[in-house]
């Protein structure tokens, strides 16, 4: 434990600082800066005039289809982290083990190619 | 750190605090003013490209520029658009700039000089990085405004596209390493004699270009296409909001330029281990090694025109993509087949 903290409470030190002097931007410019709202200013940017309507708005599938690309790969080199530093230890049986897994996703890769998942016209 | 039990203990804790306190800011508060001379580079290449003159009337050669807009910043009015979601408005520029100041926890200068020495540094860093996402996507969602909502997007969808092809070039790096201890990888670089930009090459120019897409510079600033999208989600931002999204990217920016010398040109190791390049101290070789890699940043935002959507998704995952995959195979593949993996 007492190893454990001596090593990542730097680190929530260090947030802690970034923390408090990010706040500390946002709190300045709230006491120093001049404040006088009205409708106009406080209006969706939107080329002069009134936003027609909301803007929270159906938007296209397609990021989502990326969105859930990104899980996928990125569980995937979450998951080569260990076995890229473990290579030394596990050898030729571990280097096959993983070129299967990654040979499975890149079927699956294939299929979303061939599917158009990647494709923005 | 002894097992204390006597009332002493809170005093030591106490002291390790202050040390720990000390140690950030002395990350910290050198990289935010050098920063100030950063933006002001970044500005004097990209007008020098441009045979402008750019930022000159500040101080000596226009030097104290940034600070003088940093100073305009804090005056100015902060507007809070009335449709927009307050707490997440604030949240925002806050997450963005926290996770980009969080990453430089782990980053060594120099043979134990790191804040946070944690043997999972590069773990944290990715971890880290890709959370500044939130921030970006946050922003879009809680201005409730057109322009933002389709930058955060836009934004979010390039950001995490490229994410994967970095997390790949850092699997092949690390397949020659053996640790994920950031320190490790320039041990790594001087026990081998030779930097990793020689045998990973390709990897090299694919985190190049993913780091510009990652931190949405320019040729990849499609988040903030100002001829489309106005400014992104950075639109219904003023005051010391934006200046906080604004940190943060060149926070970020140099994250990763110094990254890149970690991995790629040996960090804080001089070229050769020979007299004259021997007398300049580690931490100098790093400084030099980065501003040369920001250098390079600069002159891309100057000399390259804006990637269009579909380009920049086409590059992330089919060229990318597979490529780095492919190294990582070939790097694993060589290193077993000779034996070379770091045991």
């Amino acid at each position: 434990m007492d190893e454990l903290l001596r090593e990542y409470m730097p680190i929530l030190v260090f947030l802690a600082i970034a923390v408090a002097l990010g706040a500390g931007f946002l709190i300045a410019a709230l006491v120093a800066a001049p404040s006088a709202p009205d409708a106009e200013k406080n209006s969706a940017y939107e080329c002069g005039f009134g936003a027609f309507d909301d803007a929270r708005r159906q938007f296209d599938v397609r990021f989502y289809l990326v969105s859930i690309l990104f899980i996928i790969f990125d569980l995937e080199v979450a998951f080569c982290f260990p076995w890229a530093v473990a290579l030394g230890q596990i050898g030729v049986f571990g280097f096959w083990s993983m070129t299967v897994f990654l040979g499975v996703l890149t079927v699956g890769f294939i299929y979303e190619w061939k599917n158009g998942a990647l494709e923005w016209e | 750190m002894e097992q204390n039990t006597t009332p002493d203990s809170l005093g030591h804790y106490g002291y390790q605090l202050v040390i720990m306190v000390a140690q950030s800011l002395a990350v910290i508060v050198p990289v935010l003013v050098s920063l100030a001379f950063i933006l002001y580079a970044d500005r004097k290449i990209w007008a020098a490209v441009m045979l402008r003159k750019g930022p000159n009337v500040v101080g000596p050669f226009g030097l104290f520029q940034s600070f003088a807009d940093f100073i305009k910043f804090v005056f100015k009015e902060m507007i809070v658009p009335a449709g927009s979601n307050k707490v997440v408005f604030f949240l925002a520029p806050m997450i963005s700039f926290v996770t980009a100041v969080g990453a430089w926890a782990v980053v060594p200068f120099n043979p134990h000089w790191v804040v946070a020495d944690i043997n999972v540094g590069i773990l944290y860093l990715f971890a880290v990085s890709s959370l500044g996402v939130y921030g970006i996507i946050m922003a879009g969602w809680a201005s409730n405004s057109k322009y933002p909502f389709l930058g955060g997007l836009r934004s979010a969808a390039q950001m995490v596209s490229y994410e994967v092809s970095i997390g790949l070039v850092l699997v092949a790096v690390l397949l020659c390493v053996g640790s994920l201890n950031i320190s490790d990888i320039v041990y790594a670089q001087e026990k081998m004699g030779v930097w990793f930009i020689i045998p990973h090459f390709p990897m090299f120019v694919i985190f190049f270009v993913s780091a510009l897409a990652e931190t949405n510079r320019p040729p990849f600033d499609l988040p903030e296409a100002e001829s489309e999208l106005v400014a992104g989600h950075m639109v219904e931002y003023s005051s010391t909001a934006y200046l906080l999204f604004m940190i943060g990217e060149y926070f970020a920016i140099v994250l990763m330029c110094v990254m890149m010398s970690i991995l790629f040109l040996g960090g804080w190791l001089p070229p050769l281990k020979i007299m004259p390049f021997t007398l300049i101290p580690g931490p100098l070789w790093l400084i030099g090694k980065a501003l040369f890699i920001f250098f390079l940043f600069a002159m891309v935002k100057a000399m390259v025109p804006r990637y269009r959507y579909d380009q920049l998704m086409r590059l992330g995952w089919k060229v990318f993509l597979p490529f780095s995959l492919f190294w990582v195979v070939l790097t694993a593949g060589v290193l077993t087949a000779f034996d070379l993996a770091p045991k």
